[in-house]
């Protein structure tokens, strides 16, 4: 985890000002919930390897809050969630969805601080590399 | 133009058989009714059928058989009148009379009026008891005639007398073959593939007399036995005359048409007969002065006709009278020339008396073709030996290799693109393989693109083997992985699974697999494991693998609200518990449609409601309908013999027993199921994967049927069971189905997948040939035994409701994006486009 809170730190956003969504525990490995973040539906992901990512929780393709339902996995070596709707695979990293490259969802900052899962502001566009 | 050239010219065709049958569906493919109209006059109340399946009448019912089911033609410019005989022809004003009086005029005419049963001169033949065997109705009355018969006989045995000794036998009769020739088929098979067949078919119990020569059929008012010459006489209730067909020729006699020495309109190369403007195709007809009594000549026949009637110079060159079929479980076949008839021609002969095994080759002087052979007991070879004589193939350096046991040489021999490989149908090697070029995927699709092995059905592995062969030269592997994380197929997961007693994803992704599963892998593995293990589906350590609608128990909507389906056994439900339906959905305010499965769905409920709207429904005896899962859904069910007059069974009582038996069972895709108390079949259960009929004597069991995209009409595996049996049936079939189906395969496609197909299931449902049985058995019995409502379950768990959020920091706050209008005085859901969240095409 140490890297990610470096990762966030680095980008200059403070934890303080992120919202606190669960437990991690609440989050079972390799599936997503849903939380409310700024009056914004986003989706949280726990990875099998305790990796935490969020993305916006609606599918632009069903056009429904739906994508912390769809299941957890991999395409190759990048992690993905896959709509509970039509299917298309969108990379938890970055929200960008491998079906189809014109179409990206939001993705948010996000830490586990003791155990608790935080979710800070949307992040832009172009995707912090990793 | 013309008012002459205005005209549509007038085709009649006299009889409606196999052969007529197959001319009006190539005057329909190859545009012939774009010009003329076609009126078919067929003298049977019923329209064509499969005469070559005849025996499985017994099993299969006429409608199985039925060449056109719907009884008309979908082309309007064809037109079927049945019932209706023709009782002249005058080609002079070229005119046929109705036996109606009715006159009919016609520019072109098709005599396809076929053969009729000869019945030889022997006293008695007109007795009470005595049949032929030739049409349904035939059937019909041997049937019925059986019911007080103990012992029949077959007089003639031949191919079609061999067919009507296994009905006999089939109907629980003591059978007698009384053949006159030495041997049984003799114009098939030789001296010692006749001996060889002989005792395949007295070992089945029934009593072959050769060489007998029928002297009277003994009985004052009905058959009481038989008299052979220079033999004792038999007892007999019942005979069947088999004794050769003879061309039903009146019609053209009469009008003075030319008449082949031996029976049958003469007809020249294009089918013509004497007469310019008529025809004769099928068994009436004597191409060059010969009838030919197989449905192939008959097919190309009418296909020549066609060509003719079109201007082209399509022509009948004589056909390849090869045999191949099982009779009473034996396997005989011969093709070309089968008895050495060529001058200096050699035999190779393999024989195993104690296998039952006889097989012949004939072949050139000079020992470098093949000419023609027998098989009897073993006709593996036959698709490969047969095209081989007619295309003239040079033979291989070891000839004996074709026709040892486990040779394998003909697996190995390459046919040329021109040798035929569907007699019936015409249908080249070149031809199959150009259709999957042209991206047919399967020999089920070859089939029916090009029609090849949908006769008689015995080319059908030639066929499969030709498209696997031409798939493998092209390099192209029919890849059976099931995801990139798995490279093997549901049923080897499902082995693997079941050898290894795994019970996470985990376990079986680190030891089978790679990389972290996906939407594809991980709900075929809960599928598996649910099959296997009988927990629940949201247990911590699987429930990530479910689809969303097992995941939530519920069918998601496209605006991410679901639907709630209680079960409804059978469709019967209480007034006490429709109200309860009613009165949840209107608390709820949720939208109501009855479903195809005879239940109700409510729609529109949030993910968060799902526990609350269960929680009413379990309270009044409700329980999961599971509509989310690939599962058993419904068995759907007519009103059965305590209501309704015709009803035979109370087929009521018994989808309700089987839907409750089979509830909860999880499965490669949804499974549906029907009863129908009477044959009228209000119930539609040959639509489903598992169909019962009921009969007067139980239950005949059909599977394998589906609605959807490509629907499917379930066939008959097993006729007039018990109960009991019919329990032990399905829990094989389905069980069986359930270990060896890819994954989202339905019942249909799964059968037409196993090599053999529907009798490959019965082979081991009913026959239990892999001693598999017991095992399935137990299997299902372990599920039915360990079966508990998921949804109440679900109730009782707190960690599972904890689940049942809109939001996890914000659970009383209901999604937002959710919302509904109201037509026809329900909801349906609003679009709310937050199209602005999602920056479509971001710069990278």
């Amino acid at each position: 985890m140490s890297d990610l809170v470096g990762r966030v730190s680095s980008a200059g956003e403070r934890v303080e000002t992120m919202t606190l969504v669960c437990e991690l525990d609440r989050i079972d490995p390799d599936s997503g919930v849903a939380a409310l973040v700024d009056g914004e539906a986003v989706a949280v992901f726990r990875t099998y390897d305790d990796q935490v990512f969020a993305l916006s929780h609606y599918d632009p393709f069903g056009r429904a809050n739906v994508l912390a339902r769809g299941i957890v996995g991999t395409r190759g070596d990048v992690p993905v969630v896959a709509s509970p709707l039509h299917k298309q695979a969108f990379d938890l990293r970055t929200g960008q969805c491998l079906d189809d490259p014109t179409v990206r969802v939001a993705s948010y900052d996000v830490v586990v601080r003791e155990g608790l899962v935080l979710v800070g502001g949307r992040r832009p566009p172009s995707p912090v590399t990793s | 133009m013309t008012e002459q050239q205005h005209r549509r010219r007038q085709v009649v065709v006299v009889g409606h058989g196999m052969v007529a049958h197959r001319f009006v569906e190539a005057a329909v493919e190859r545009g012939l009714t774009e010009t003329h109209d076609i009126t078919v006059l067929g003298a049977e109340a019923r329209p064509a059928y499969d005469r070559v399946a005849l025996t499985s009448f017994f099993e299969r019912g006429a409608k199985a058989l039925s060449l056109l089911p719907s009884g008309k033609y979908a082309d309007p410019r064809v037109t079927l009148r049945t019932g209706v005989e023709v009782v002249a022809v005058s080609p002079r004003q070229r005119i046929v009379t109705l036996h109606t009086g009715e006159d009919l005029h016609y520019d072109e005419l098709v005599l396809a009026t076929g053969s009729y049963p000869f019945v030889p001169p022997v006293p008695g033949k007109d007795l009470p008891g005595v049949f032929v065997y030739r049409t349904i109705e035939d059937l019909e009355a041997i049937r019925k005639a059986a019911k007080r018969a103990r012992s029949g006989a077959v007089i003639g045995g031949g191919l079609l007398g061999l067919e009507a000794a296994n009905a006999l036998s089939q109907l629980g009769l003591q059978t007698h073959v009384v053949e006159l020739a030495p041997r049984l088929m003799a114009v098939q098979v030789d001296a010692a593939g006749g001996r060889t067949l002989s005792r395949h078919v007295e070992q089945l119990g029934l009593t072959v007399h050769t060489g007998a020569m029928t002297e009277a059929i003994l009985g004052t008012d009905r058959v009481s036995g038989m008299a052979l010459k220079d033999r004792k006489p038999i007892d007999v209730d019942l005979v069947v005359f088999s004794a050769g067909i003879r061309p039903r020729d009146s019609l053209g006699r009469a009008a003075d048409l030319a008449v082949a020495e031996r029976g049958g309109l003469l007809v020249d190369e294009h089918c013509r007969t004497s007469d310019e403007h008529v025809y004769a195709i099928g068994e009436c007809a004597a191409p060059g002065g010969v009838m030919y009594g197989l449905v192939a000549p008959g097919y190309a026949m009418a296909e020549v006709v066609v060509d003719t009637l079109l201007g082209g110079g399509g022509s009948f060159e004589g056909a390849d009278m090869s045999t191949k079929l099982k009779l009473l479980g034996v396997d005989v076949a011969s093709f070309g020339d089968a008895h050495g008839a060529t001058e200096g021609a050699l035999e190779l002969v393999y024989a195993d008396d104690v296998a039952g095994v006889y097989k012949k080759l004939v072949i050139s002087g000079d020992g470098r073709r093949l000419l023609g052979g027998v098989l009897v007991g073993d006709a593996s070879a036959y698709g490969v030996l047969r095209p081989m004589a007619a295309s003239g193939l040079p033979l291989p350096e070891n000839p004996e290799d074709l026709i040892l046991p486990a040779g394998g040489g003909g697996a190995a021999l390459t046919l040329p693109a021109e040798a035929q490989v569907c007699s019936c149908n015409d249908v080249s090697k070149g031809e199959i393989e150009a259709a999957v070029d042209a991206g047919c995927e399967t020999a089920a699709d070859v089939t029916r693109t090009t029609k090849a092995g949908s006769t008689c059905g015995s080319c059908k592995v030639q066929v499969k083997k030709i498209v696997e062969d031409h798939f493998a030269a092209q390099g192209r592997v029919v890849d059976r992985s099931l995801c990139e994380h798995f490279a093997l197929t549901r049923a080897e997961l499902f082995d693997a699974v079941l050898v290894h007693g795994y019970r996470t994803f985990d376990e079986i992704v680190e030891a089978h697999g790679r990389g972290r599963g996906c939407d594809v892998c991980k709900p075929t593995v809960a599928s598996i494991l649910a099959s296997q293990i009988n927990g629940h589906v949201l247990a911590r350590e699987n429930r990530t693998l479910q689809d969303t609608n097992d995941a939530f128990l519920a069918n998601i909507q496209c605006n991410g609200t679901y639907s709630v389906v209680p079960r409804i056994p059978g469709g019967e439900i209480t007034p006490e518990r429709l109200i309860v339906i009613g009165e949840v959905a209107r608390d709820f305010g949720l939208y109501t449609k009855i479903t195809g499965g005879q239940r109700i769905d409510l729609l529109g409920a949030r993910m968060e409601q799902l526990p609350a709207i269960w929680r009413r429904l379990v309270d009044a005896g409700f329980e999961s309908g599971h509509a989310y899962g690939k599962a058993l859904r419904t068995v759907k069910s007519c009103v059965g013999s305590a209501w309704c007059r015709y009803g035979v069974q109370d087929s009521v009582g018994l989808a309700i027993m089987l839907e409750l038996r089979y509830r909860g069972l999880r499965s490669p895709h949804k499974l549906k199921g029907g009863v129908s108390g009477c044959a009228r079949e209000c119930a539609e259960a040959r639509g489903k994967d598992f169909g019962v009929i009921a009969t007067e004597k139980g239950w005949n069991l059909y599977v394998g049927g589906n609605g959807g995209a490509v629907p499917a009409h379930a066939q008959l595996l097993a006729g007039d069971l018990s109960t009991e049996e019919l329990v032990s049936h399905l829990d094989r079939f389905l069980m069986y189905y359930i270990r060896t189906a890819d994954r989202l395969q339905r019942t249909s496609t799964w059968i037409d997948s196993l090599e053999g197909g529907l009798d490959r299931v019965r082979e081991v449902v009913v026959d239990d040939v892999l001693g598999l049985g017991t095992e399935l058995e137990a299997a299902m019995a372990t599920h039915v035994d360990g079966y508990f409502d998921e949804w109440r379950a679900t109730l009782e768990d707190p960690e599972k409701l904890a689940r049942f959020v809109s939001f996890v920091n914000a659970p009383g706050v209901p999604d937002p994006s959710i919302d509904f209008d109201t037509t026809r005085e329900q909801i349906v859901p609003t679009t709310v486009d937050l199209g602005a969240a999602i920056p479509v095409g971001a710069a990278r």
